[in-house]
């Protein structure tokens, strides 16, 4: 398949069942919504070191919020409900409670719930209080600029992470510009997230290495540099390659954000170096689900 | 369907306990079924006027003050009462709506749980407290009074929420255990006498005994929460447009962390 240009490869992102959660934060203004917000889900870009992966979904007016004042909202994803609860409430702990009037609800309903702020009001020494309103618990910790106000639990929801594609491009920069174009176009969707930084990785990775220690290794047969070296997936004129990694919580989601992030590169045509849009995938063998390139790009229904 | 409606044919000279009356207690039961009923050694159909057939949905008409226990222990449906109300007025409710457009005597919303009571006009005593012998008063659901209520307003309140637009007589919070109780008129002594925790919204600050301390004046997010919740009950409460609020916690005599907000309101 070519569009614009542009070939799109017969290959499929493998993607794998995860645990998701949302989280809203507001603030006095965006611009400290958004320094809890980015505290929050900062080292948050692959459950292989990081234990979870999160990022900023969107940006939301006053209208939105529940206390009325502006905010954005996370979404957090992790392997295991557990993992996610556990990070959660770290990262409640050091990044929303600390922030200057930041507070936090539950952006996401569910019949499972994981805590919000149903610990942290410990830290409140017996002064926090608590409000029932329209049948949900909030908790007043005060602080020492206020009120820190949490909501008690948040749901938590079956996701999926790791869907992904590769940009392969004549030059750095026209890989990143093309990362660039996608992203931005991505982060129109609801309910999904790209983790890396930037919504971009570069290194991405294939299971196993040569040394012991190391379960996962560099990509090589993505690696430009290794072309004479290695069994190379890339032709002589690509010089770059980009990726996107992302987790959603559910597969329309990020099937839908695939279509446009990979239109949006198409769009930029042949002449911004963009030659080639693949997939990463182990066979389809670890991961249940299957993100067919094609079928994304032709509207089939998946 | 229409809703089914007691006319009441004379005025009562006592009480009349109208536990019976409800459409727990009605459901799957006819005109004359309903007629049958007895009701301190008299027939529901020598009382009342009986119309309709809608028992989840009742009406009483010129009903006075000798109304007693009406909507007890209802857990569905609606009740509608066109006059007066007696003494425990939706006692133990839950999941269910009352509206009484009189006034009603002492006790109401007593052992509520959940669910809806609307009084139009004035109430007594123990409004949303607890029955003889209970620790715990009102354990959840809304109460929205129009007019003035009694002494001892939520009076060991275990939860929900106290919307009165008028004023409150003495000890208004007392042994409050949690919940939020607003008065936008004015609030007799005593009040929050032993108040454990809660919250008590007031327009106008009451003389407070020496055990309720201010803590200064302060804008609390939380207040965008619950005056949005207020909003669906159309009272004079959605006019409060301040988030700033004086707060004053006790009781210390009792190592209390309820609290006393004091706001303007724009009504």
């Amino acid at each position: 398949m070519i569009i614009n240009g542009v070939q799109i490869d017969e290959t499929f992102a493998e993607a794998f069942n995860m645990r998701g959660t949302r989280v809203i934060i507001t603030a006095q203004n965006l611009k400290w919504a958004y320094h809890a917000a980015n505290a929050m889900t900062g080292f948050a870009t692959s459950v292989i070191g990081c234990g979870v992966e999160a990022g900023i979904e969107r940006e939301m007016t006053e209208d939105e919020t529940p206390d009325g004042r502006p905010g954005v909202s996370i979404l957090m994803f992790a392997m295991g409900s557990k993992v996610l609860m556990q990070q959660l409430e770290t990262r409640m702990g050091q990044c929303i409670l600390t922030c200057p009037t930041a507070a936090a609800f539950s952006g996401i309903d569910s019949d499972e719930k994981i805590n919000l702020g149903k610990n942290l009001r410990f830290f409140g020494d017996g002064y926090q209080t608590s409000k029932l309103i329209s049948a949900k618990r909030y908790w007043r910790v005060p602080v020492m600029d206020g009120e820190f106000l949490c909501e008690e639990t948040t749901g938590m929801v079956r996701a999926i992470g790791g869907g992904n594609f590769l940009i392969l491009a004549t030059s750095q920069p026209a890989a990143l510009a093309a990362a660039e174009a996608a992203i931005t176009a991505m982060k129109k969707i609801p309910n999904v997230i790209m983790p890396f930084p930037g919504g971009v990785v570069r290194s991405g990775s294939k299971v196993g290495s040569k040394y012991k220690t190391m379960f996962a290794s560099t990509n090589d047969a993505f690696c430009p540099t290794l072309k004479g070296a290695t069994n190379t997936e890339l032709s002589p004129e690509i010089e770059s390659v980009m990726e996107i990694v992302i987790d959603g919580i559910g597969f329309d989601d990020i099937a839908e954000s695939m279509r446009v992030g990979i239109q949006a590169i198409c769009d930029l045509g042949e002449s911004s170096g963009v030659k080639r849009i693949s997939a990463g995938n182990y066979g389809g063998k670890l991961g249940p689900h299957h993100f067919k390139l094609h079928e994304i790009m032709s509207g089939h229904k998946l | 369907m229409t809703q089914l409606t007691f006319t009441l044919k004379q005025p009562l000279a006592h009480s009349l306990d109208c536990a019976q009356l409800t459409p727990d207690l009605l459901k799957g039961l006819n005109i004359s079924q309903i007629g049958a009923i007895s009701l301190h050694n008299q027939r529901v159909s020598d009382l009342f006027e009986i119309t309709g057939d809608d028992t989840e949905n009742i009406i009483f008409k010129n009903s006075s003050q000798y109304f007693d226990n009406v909507g007890k222990n209802m857990t569905f449906g609606s009740i509608t009462l066109e006059g007066d109300a007696g003494a425990y007025l939706g006692f133990g409710l839950k999941n269910a709506t009352i509206h009484c457009k009189g006034n009603t005597q002492a006790f109401a919303a007593c052992n509520m749980v959940s669910g809806l009571l609307k009084i139009e006009g004035n109430t007594g005593d123990f409004l949303g407290g607890a029955s003889s012998g209970l620790r715990k008063g009102m354990r959840g659901g809304t109460v929205i009074v129009k007019g003035n209520a009694g002494d001892r307003v939520g009076d060991q309140m275990r939860r929900g929420l106290i919307l009165i637009e008028g004023n409150v007589g003495d000890y208004c919070a007392s042994r409050m255990i949690a919940g939020t109780i607003g008065v936008l008129g004015s609030v007799g002594e005593y009040a929050c006498f032993n108040m454990k925790r809660g919250t008590l919204l007031l327009a106008k600050l009451p003389k407070l005994h020496a055990t309720i301390q201010d803590c200064g004046t302060h804008t609390l997010p939380f207040l965008n929460l619950m005056f949005k919740s207020f909003k669906p009950f159309k009272t004079q409460f959605s006019n409060i447009e301040t988030k700033r609020v004086q707060r004053f916690v006790g009781d210390a005599a009792c190592s209390g962390n309820g609290e006393i907000l004091l706001v303007s309101h724009s009504s």
